[in-house]
């Protein structure tokens, strides 16, 4: 057995690797997560919005959408993930296997899963490379 | 009830009548069939309109398979190496008659029955039927149970057996689900016709014609009413969309 003032010490230590393990934004008490920021501008409360709310939002769209037809941009999966798109080191988007995914980035701080991509593409569609201007990439598959 | 259907009738022939016109006006064939289908992205689908398929056997070659390479590249369908479990929106039936020795090729899909049966079996609702006629799995709920292909006359259903990447963003495709032709629903919605119809272009055959069959002005409406066509098993009555000529 080791002494008590070792055990106090591993377990302090290991704290520490936990905590700067984490991404911490400026000198904030609590770590957060690191979201990425959107390619295009936002309506104001977008984000404020859309943290509360996008779950309940996407599915309404998700059964408007698959029973009605309506394909509007707004709330569509489609359109989330072509404006939160994250470049790769290869200046391609990255998809959900990577950590720097939009979604994964806050879903994987709050250990909550997502399954939406067993089905769904995590990234917009190969042709559209990040250097495109957006507006033009977004409206190319939006169109289909 | 029957005094308004009949208003609706009399209103659409003068609305097809106006399309001729704008048509004659334009002189522009093409513009003019997707002009009459496309709705605005916002707008929900119809009963007014019943999406429909007719296909020309006669013009239908043996050995010609561009209408299924055509779906699987647009729905991103890749063979798993496993034959026997890979899905199959759309595959060639060779037909002999063994009397005869004569041979028919023809493409079968889901046909889109007006009473689809697959509805009619599935217990969470995800096997459904669009307003305008067109069958889809919803893949939110469905729990892949496959009571949907049991039921289908046409085997048209497949199951997903093993895990899939790099799905094509407007054609979501899952494990554990069941899945089926969905006549293109995306391009469809953006008012444009289904991938193994434009692939089996004029060039190619020009054997399937998509479009209205509630609409008496479409071409495929005059087509069905000019010529003898056909509803693979019929004496089922399950009044499927896509009609076949020359079977």
């Amino acid at each position: 057995m080791w002494p008590l003032g070792y055990k106090l010490l591993l377990a302090v230590l290991g704290m520490a690797v936990l905590v700067s393990g984490l991404p911490v934004q400026a000198a904030d008490r609590v770590p957060m997560p690191k979201v990425p920021k959107a390619l295009e501008k936002t309506e104001k409360g977008h984000a404020k919005l859309m943290r509360l709310k996008h779950m309940d939002l996407m599915r309404h769209q998700r059964d408007e959408t698959v029973h009605k037809g309506i394909r509007t941009k707004q709330y569509s999966l489609k359109a989330c993930i072509s404006c939160h798109a994250v470049a790769g080191p290869d200046k391609q988007p990255v998809s959900i296997t990577s950590p720097k995914h939009f979604c994964r980035s806050c879903h994987d701080y709050a250990a909550v899963k997502v399954d939406c991509f067993q089905c769904h593409s995590s990234k917009p569609p190969s042709s559209a490379s990040l250097k495109l201007p957006l507006t033009k990439q977004i409206q190319g598959f939006l169109r289909r | 009830m029957k005094n308004s259907e009949t208003g609706n009738l009399a209103r659409r022939k003068f609305l097809a009548g106006m399309a001729g016109m704008a048509g004659v006006s334009l002189a522009s064939g093409v513009t003019l069939f997707s002009f009459a289908a496309a709705k605005e992205p916002g707008q929900a689908v119809s009963s007014k309109v019943r999406w429909g398929m007719l296909i020309d056997i006669n013009k239908c070659a043996d050995g010609c398979d561009k209408c299924v390479s055509a779906c699987f590249e647009e729905n991103g369908i890749d063979s798993t190496g496993n034959p026997a479990t890979d899905p199959q929106w759309i595959r060639k039936v060779e037909l002999r008659d063994p009397n005869s020795g004569a041979t028919k090729s023809l493409p079968v899909m889901c046909q889109h029955c007006a009473e689809p049966p697959c509805v009619d079996v599935c217990p969470t609702g995800a096997s459904f039927k669009r307003k305008d006629g067109i069958v889809l799995v919803d893949k939110h709920t469905c729990i892949g149970c496959r009571y949907c292909m049991m039921a289908c006359p046409y085997k048209a259903r497949s199951f997903v057996h093993e895990d899939l990447t790099d799905q094509k963003p407007y054609a979501p495709r899952g494990k554990g689900t069941v899945e089926g032709c969905t006549l293109c629903v995306h391009r469809i919605d953006a008012g444009g016709i289904p991938a193994c119809v434009e692939a089996c272009s004029d060039s190619a055959g020009g054997a399937m014609l998509f479009g209205d069959l509630n609409d008496p002005a479409s071409e495929i409406s005059r087509r069905v009413a000019k010529y003898a066509t056909r509803q693979i098993r019929a004496d089922l009555r399950l009044d499927p969309g896509v009609r076949y000529r020359g079977l």
